[in-house]
């Protein structure tokens, strides 16, 4: 369990399964485990990430509104592919995930503080 | 009727469902039972659809935590399960379509692979989304729809991990807070955007509430469940605003002529409900405006079919009713391929035909209730200048107003001016808020300012997947 993350597991005797199985992969290089069947989006929301990408105008935070891949919000880059929706990928063995809020978008030069001071990638922290 | 392999990737079918909730379990249920070739696919790993999702891998706690409308769900879900380990249908889950065609060929990504299917029909059972909320903040990590707290709690037993505030109105919402509530969840606040029950209005709708009993009942039971746990509840909250730098903060509105604020990390929003069209717009099919759910409705005729012949739209995605609805149009569709497929007696057709119509008939009585008692404000509907309409290109209402001021008159030029609806969503989270405020502005009704021209792909792919496509 992570201190601060915005949604959390419930406990066993609540509804959730006591240990369910896991997966690990790689998110913005560093190891992590998520539940194999639940959602990649869901297991990062777990897992403390709150930016998973940043909007491609201003370069503000966004992550998952939705859950149902109807937003896209929660887009990431899967095995070096940008853009996937995370909320309909389940989390595979050995699977590198990157949060897309280093890339420099789509603005034009001077429409966004991203290039300079780019924030760090949130996955790190987690 | 056997499939055929016209290439690696090319497959046939009598019939095609896309999308694996109530009305495409059903319909694929009853279309199998007749001996059709069917193909059932859906985007998620399991069949159930939003409302019964992960019904095949729940536990009884969250059954518990869930309730008896989920459980609901199992026996559709347990019959699709053997019919498709008996071989009676075709069931391909983790499928997205990208494309489909008024020949009735679909193009999709089955586990990330192109697959393109050539079929006699189509029923598009795609659902609901939720509509859009566009308010101040929206797009703030933290900020998510009620749905999406659903999808979690059924998909991943996970909730909010701190007191989380619940806006807007409508069974969904009322429907979390209890779900919730029950699985030990806090509520920092409900903030309600109607005026709390109108019993005016539900007194003239006494007959229709007497009909729909049982949904009137759970709804007042919910409400009740609420009030008992002791949860801050503002009714006509105004001027909501959701507050944070990188992520959500507080949460401020207007309530009884005060103004509050509540720290909170999540709040999640929700004013209903409406058709996920993306599909039926694609095909160019008629649609109508509707005044009452606020929301485009396909224009079917009594058999679910769109004015594309062969392709039939059942369910949620054909106009709100939920889910015993779904089903029943599901079946229903299923019966209007027979009669095109000319294979089954069509005496029997009509009269189970219209059975099915009369039964949905009596499930859709407490609906006219239901639309005018949760019909989401226009404030929150139509939003003030500065608030952003499309999230994914930033386009705020203010920027739309402008264009109409310059003579833009419907959806698809003020997305040339301004690429509002052009970017990964295409359009899904905007197209209704972008029809309403251009309608607002020039003074057209919402059916004469139209809505984007949806085009496939409908779903993102790479051109290596592009690719693989083999014609």
């Amino acid at each position: 369990m992570v201190a601060n993350a915005l949604f959390v597991r419930l406990p066993a005797d609540r509804g959730a399964d006591s240990s369910p199985p896991t997966v690990e992969v790689y998110l913005n290089d560093t190891p992590l485990r998520l539940p194999a069947n639940t959602s990649l989006a869901a297991g990062m929301l777990a897992a403390g990430v709150t930016r998973f990408r940043n909007a491609s105008v201003s370069g503000s935070a966004r992550a998952p509104y939705c859950m149902m891949g109807v937003c896209y919000e929660c887009l990431v880059e899967i095995d070096d592919v940008p853009s996937q929706q995370a909320c309909l990928t389940q989390p595979r063995a050995g699977m590198r995930i990157r949060t897309m809020d280093t890339l420099p978008g789509l603005a034009f030069p001077g429409d966004a503080p991203q290039s300079a001071d780019a924030p760090a990638p949130h996955g790190e922290k987690a | 009727m056997s499939p055929h392999n016209a290439s690696v990737s090319t497959h046939a079918f009598d019939l095609v469902i896309i999308g694996a909730g109530p009305a495409g379990m059903a319909a694929a249920l009853r279309a199998s039972r007749h001996q059709l070739n069917t193909l059932l696919i859906d985007e998620q790993p399991e069949v159930g659809g939003q409302i019964y999702r992960n019904i095949r891998s729940t536990d009884p706690q969250r059954e518990k935590i869930l309730g008896s409308d989920y459980s609901h769900g199992g026996k559709l879900a347990a019959e699709v399960a053997d019919a498709v380990a008996a071989g009676r249908l075709n069931y391909w889950p983790g499928t997205s379509v990208w494309q489909v065609d008024t020949e009735k060929t679909l193009h999709a990504l089955r586990d990330g692979r192109a697959v393109t299917i050539q079929t006699d029909a189509i029923i598009v059972a795609s659902g609901a989304m939720e509509r859009p909320f566009p308010v101040p903040g929206w797009t703030l990590p933290g900020v998510m729809s009620a749905g999406a707290g659903q999808i979690l709690l059924k998909n991943a037993s996970m909730v909010p991990g701190e007191p989380v505030v619940l806006a807007g109105c409508g069974p969904l919402l009322y429907l979390i807070a209890a779900q919730y509530l029950r699985a030990g969840v806090k509520i920092r606040a409900i903030l309600d955007t109607t005026s709390g029950t109108d019993w005016k209005l539900a007194w003239r709708h006494g007959r229709d509430l007497l009909k729909g009993w049982r949904y009137a009942q759970k709804g007042v039971g919910m409400l009740r469940e609420i009030r008992n746990a002791g949860v801050p509840f503002h009714h006509g909250i105004q001027d909501l605003r959701l507050e944070g730098e990188d992520a959500l903060e507080r949460v401020r509105f207007d309530s009884g002529g005060r103004q509050h604020t509540l720290d909170a990390r999540v709040c999640l929003l929700h004013q209903g409900v409406v058709p996920n069209t993306q599909i039926t717009w694609s095909l160019r099919a008629e649609h109508h405006w509707d005044d009452t759910q606020l929301c485009w409705i396909p224009a079917v005729n009594e058999w679910c079919e769109l004015s594309v012949p062969g392709i039939y739209v059942a369910g949620d995605g054909a106009s709100i009713g939920g889910a015993l609805v779904a089903a029943l149009q599901g079946e229903l569709a299923a019966l209007g391929v027979l009669r095109q497929l000319g294979n089954t007696d069509s005496g029997t057709l009509a009269r189970d035909a219209d059975g099915l119509r009369r039964q949905i008939d009596t499930q859709l009585a407490i609906r006219p209730f239901l639309n005018r008692q949760y019909r989401p404000r226009d404030e929150f509907r139509i939003p003030a200048d500065d608030v952003l309409v499309c999230r994914c290109e930033e386009v705020t209402a203010g920027s739309i107003r402008e264009q109409v001021a310059l003579g833009c008159s419907g959806p698809n030029q003020t997305k040339s001016f301004s690429r509002c609806g052009m970017g990964p969503c295409q359009g899904r989270m905007c197209g209704l808020t972008v029809t309403e405020v251009i309608a607002q502005a020039s003074g057209l009704a919402p059916e004469d300012v139209g809505y984007y021209r949806i085009r496939p792909p409908l779903k993102a792919l790479t051109l290596g997947q592009l690719a693989q496509i083999d014609q």
